[in-house]
């Protein structure tokens, strides 16, 4: 599936059906978007498309292109090969400063030498906006960004969360048709940085305008996102909803870089059936073929530990971590330790059964070549 | 317990008076006594009566004249060292050279060699029969009379000063992220947009460090009048160098020189009030 995305043959699978009505308002189309530094390739042979109003995430590990991938919407690269189509219209060569969208940058980018009110207020200057429309919108932005009354502070005098607030102020004030925004909750603390995640969504929701995300957080991710959009190596893993991505990953990357997961090879014996460590288990999927090698997908809050025969198989608790929420365990069965989740105790040494819901088992396609196993899962 | 507190704070500040004490020494020495004798001769007649006559000397004609001469000329020399540094400092910085030391050394260089050596050098480059005038003689061209003219001494001076111009601009503009250049394109600013807004305005302490360190010894020289002048054109350094050393009279020289040290002070606090920002720059 991912050569598919790699050749250009777009599909989003299991998209829910107030997406599926807005699919024909492609915003921002990248279509076959080539970028090399040097002799590295960056990005190969890209397309993508971004819809009206949607939340859309680029997620991966770093060096994946992610960065990139924004950085040539925003117009700061320039791919080598490929086009970039906004609203209709080629901007491939279009300068930044001639695009109707705005960057929110990693390290907020603020002007140090202007006030808090001048930084917001330069692209409407540039604009040549009136003076009274400036001050409205500066009183504005600073509203809906919680920071009513910081307009004649300095810049350094902010925390970093509050600088961060004022980018976005910075930007949105310009009503521009997308908001891009380069890892803007990196330099943040965990506690604010949540808040700052609402605060996004409750942004977005506000402004009724595209936001593209670049993050390596997955949490962050699910968490906000209308669509996500893996990334690794240059290449998109899979696109897209948080659901879609987290309970149906298409291949082993993807299931090991969203959330915890057991990744077991496999054999798919027959629709409905999948051989792991030499047990049979149910499973909804089907189409597959018979006997067909497959990779196994379990994430650890979906196994069950029961009581040894009632269990499809058996193992044994070799560790035990206390998280907070739930458990964590490690259980050795059949030659292989299974991540396990749960509100429920079972100490080290117990003889445990394992037993997996029909549902909760995703069986994907074995990677066809050598080099993308390799895309896998060491990241 | 607070007692002791008090007792090592005390130990303490006397340890550092005693390690700070050469220091303290050494400005007295040669900063602060050699400042007061020339106040004290500055406002002293030869048989050590006060007066201000030392002060007034400056509104003579003559050396009136030739203050205005010696500002004009290195306004001059500072502006052109500005214009041309800034759009080097520029220029270094797009390059986004991986070591700044080879930068620094490539402007230093010359710096390493004497400064007598650089101006007379010039001298022999623009002189009647100099370089210049060979090469436009070989070509046909009349030749041109540069030395012992204003023009020369401006070209002497640039030539000697523009390094303290590069470097303090270089400095300041190599610090300005990418990031905030690219998010002023980003909120609309063409390229002239985001040096006038954003590129100039961040680099204004190390060009007021650059006036500063260009100006003064500009308007204090008088090796390069002397030597690209040929004498003929006096500038307020040269005659503060002939009261102390032909007309042997102290107390003129230091009068001229106390007004000339408070001129350049109000320079450079006014240039200074255009950029409260700037972390002092070198000379004060």
């Amino acid at each position: 599936m991912a050569a598919d995305f790699a050749k250009g043959k777009e599909s989003r699978p299991g998209q829910t059906e107030k997406n599926y009505m807005a699919q024909n308002n492609k915003l921002i189309n990248l279509e076959n978007v080539t970028k090399k530094y040097g002799s590295h390739v960056v990005l190969d042979d890209l397309n993508l498309y971004i819809r009206e109003n949607e939340f859309l995430t680029l997620l991966g590990p770093s060096g994946c292109g992610k960065t990139t991938t924004l950085r040539i919407i925003g117009g700061f690269e320039t791919p080598d090969t490929g086009r970039v189509i906004f609203d209709g219209q080629d901007i491939s060569n279009v300068p930044p400063n001639k695009r109707q969208l705005n960057t929110v940058f990693q390290k907020y980018a603020l002007f140090t030498h202007m006030t808090i009110a001048e930084n917001i207020a330069f692209g409407l200057k540039i604009k040549k906006k009136s003076s009274q429309y400036i001050k409205d919108k500066i009183e504005y932005a600073l509203k809906l960004v919680n920071l009513d009354g910081y307009g004649n502070r300095m810049p350094d005098s902010l925390s970093g969360g509050q600088q961060q607030r004022i980018a976005i102020a910075r930007a949105i004030v310009n009503e521009p048709k997308v908001l891009l925004l380069d890892e803007p909750l990196g330099a943040l603390d965990l506690k604010l940085r949540q808040d700052m995640q609402y605060e996004l969504i409750r942004l977005k929701n506000e402004l009724g305008i595209t936001f593209v995300y670049v993050t390596h957080d997955q949490e962050e991710a699910l968490t906000m996102s209308d669509t996500i959009v893996v990334m690794n190596q240059g290449y998109i893993q899979q696109i897209g909803t948080p659901q879609d991505i987290y309970n149906e990953p298409q291949n082993a990357f993807v299931a090991d870089f969203i959330g915890d997961s057991n990744i077991i090879g496999g054999v798919m014996l027959e629709d409905h059936v999948v051989e792991i460590l030499g047990a049979k288990f149910q499973c909804v999927d089907e189409g597959f073929g018979n006997n067909t090698p497959v990779d196994v997908v379990i994430r650890p809050e979906d196994v069950d530990l029961v009581e040894p025969e009632e269990g499809t198989i058996q193992g044994v608790v070799t560790s035990l971590i206390f998280k907070g929420v739930h458990y964590e365990m490690e259980v050795e069965a059949n030659g292989f330790s299974w991540l396990v989740h749960s509100t429920d105790l079972s100490p080290v040494g117990k003889k445990v059964g394992i037993r997996v819901v029909p549902f909760d088992i995703q069986i994907m396609n074995k990677p066809e070549s050598e080099d993308e196993e390799a895309v896998g899962v060491n990241e | 317990m607070s007692k002791s507190n008090t007792k090592l704070a005390s130990r303490n500040k006397w340890m550092q008076r005693f390690i700070s004490a050469p220091y303290v020494v050494w400005s007295i020495g040669f900063i602060v006594l050699p400042l007061l004798m020339i106040v004290f001769y500055g406002i002293t007649t030869k048989d050590g009566r006060v007066t201000f006559d030392n002060l007034k000397m400056i509104f003579e004609p003559t050396n009136f004249s030739t203050l205005v001469l010696s500002v004009q000329l290195s306004l001059v020399s500072t502006l052109v060292c500005l214009l041309i540094a800034y759009p080097l400092a520029l220029a270094l910085r797009s390059l986004k050279l991986k070591s700044n030391g080879l930068v620094i050394l490539m402007f230093m260089l010359p710096m390493w060699m004497n400064f007598l050596l650089r101006t007379i050098a010039w001298q022999n480059i623009l002189e009647k029969n100099g370089v210049i005038n060979m090469l436009l003689g070989a070509v046909g061209l009349p030749k041109l009379n540069i030395i012992n003219t204003p023009a020369a001494i401006v070209l002497g001076m640039v030539y000697d000063f523009l390094p303290f111009m590069i470097i303090p601009i270089y400095n300041v503009l190599a610090k300005i992220s990418d990031d905030v250049i690219q998010a002023a394109a980003d909120l609309g600013a063409n390229q002239f947009q985001i040096l006038i807004r954003i590129i100039f305005p961040l680099s204004l302490p190390g060009v007021v460090s650059g006036l500063t360190m260009v100006f003064v010894p500009a308007l204090t020289t008088f090796v390069i009048s002397d030597i690209l002048g040929g004498g003929k054109i006096l500038l307020i350094g040269k005659v503060i160098e002939q009261k102390f050393k032909q007309g042997n009279d102290w107390n003129g020289g230091s009068g001229l020189s106390l007004v000339l040290m408070v001129f350049i002070f109000l320079c450079m606090a006014i240039v200074q009030k255009y950029d409260k920002d700037s972390e002092g720059s070198g000379v004060w």
